[in-house]
């Protein structure tokens, strides 16, 4: 039983988990040097795809041992926080972030990183992103329909599609190989 | 005390790491992991500062305040750790280094500005889109939510697409 199907996240004990739990996921994040914004932004000009390399990692790893224990019967996914698809939204709100993130150097976990490693411009952006959070807050009124444009519920991509989870787990796996060979090789012809 | 920094760890190194982080935390918590829930939260208590009736009553972050601070909250504690964590990891690499980053033909305050800026709209995104990077992309990501996918791909669509206006403030 997880601390989310007891309703218990609001305990000193989940507290201290997520305490635990975002100590190591900024270890990580420091260590595969995303406590610099040149070396976050560099994705972008094609020339460092650790950004690449690290999320697309990252969402193999977690998306095979969780299919894995899935399969297992250790973890049921219908037991853990699934954010409902809300199409709209989500696909405008990533642009915009995406644009956030190449002009403001950052992204919000990263930019807690950055200001752990001493720099200023770290600071500034998560002080904007407070501003900008304040600033849906209030101006939600204005565009409240809109948040609710292409609501699914909790999709997934195996639904969505019809496809069988091991297949699309397999997949992203073939697919994100494929992207690891082609950026190690774009690198080498640069590099050379 | 100019010491060297060391190199950072390979990519599909840090990559695993981080993806079995993400593994504990759905198992333990049940939940993915998040950053810009925190940043939120922070919003919603300086605005309480400021205008309490007004952020009380408002629709998204008065809600909030129903059981108590909106600081006690698992995501902001799991931001503390990422604070932490990064800390420690930079420390003892070190890559503490105090300043602001930037390309040569960008002066310190045009880059303050566009981190402010970028900020705004990083903070205004992840609300409408119910996440960041962390808790969007990768934590649903990794559940193969549509949403979730739907963001990524945006996510990098936007900053390629706007990769070429910015292109001076990251030149070497």
């Amino acid at each position: 039983m997880n601390f989310f199907e007891q309703g218990a996240l609001a305990t000193p004990q989940a507290f201290a988990w997520a305490l635990a739990i975002g100590a190591a996921f900024g270890f990580w994040l420091e260590r595969a040097g995303f406590g610099s914004s040149r070396k976050l932004t560099s994705i972008f000009y094609l020339k460092d795809f650790a950004v690449l390399q690290v999320m697309f990692t990252g969402i193999v790893t977690a998306l095979v041992v969780l299919h894995g224990l899935g399969l297992a019967g250790l973890v049921d996914v219908t037991h853990l926080y699934r954010l409902e698809t809300v199409l709209a939204p989500q696909i405008v709100g990533g642009l915009v972030f995406g644009v956030g993130f190449v002009a403001g150097g950052w992204c919000p976990g990263t930019a807690l990183v950055g200001v752990a490693s001493g720099k200023l411009d770290a600071l500034v952006f998560l002080g904007g992103a407070v501003a900008g959070s304040a600033g849906y807050a209030f101006l939600l009124p204005r565009f409240s329909s809109f948040t609710e444009l292409g609501s699914c519920g909790v999709s997934t991509l195996p639904e969505a599609l019809g496809i069988a989870p091991t297949w699309i787990v397999l997949a992203v796996v073939v697919m994100a190989v494929a992207v690891f060979l082609f950026v190690e090789r774009w690198q080498r012809t640069r590099a050379a | 005390m100019e010491r060297r920094a060391a190199p950072y760890w390979n990519p599909y190194l840090a990559g695993a790491g981080l993806g079995l982080v993400l593994v504990f935390a759905y198992v333990v918590l049940g939940t993915g992991l998040g950053a810009s829930g925190a940043v939120a939260r922070t919003a919603a208590v300086l605005a309480d500062r400021v205008a309490p009736a007004a952020t009380e009553q408002n629709a998204y972050f008065g809600p909030w305040f129903a059981e108590g601070s909106p600081l006690a909250h698992y995501l902001v504690f799991m931001a503390l750790g990422v604070f932490l964590g990064g800390f420690g990891s930079a420390l003892a690499a070190g890559r503490i280094a105090p300043g602001i980053e930037r390309g040569v033909g960008t002066s310190p305050m045009l880059r303050l500005a566009l981190a402010l800026g970028g900020g705004v709209l990083a903070g205004f995104a992840s609300r409408l889109a119910q996440g960041c990077t962390s808790g969007q992309a990768l934590s649903g990501g990794a559940l193969l939510l549509s949403g979730s996918w739907a963001f990524m791909f945006a996510v990098f669509a936007g900053g390629f697409g706007a990769a070429w206006f910015v292109r001076k403030e990251w030149q070497a």
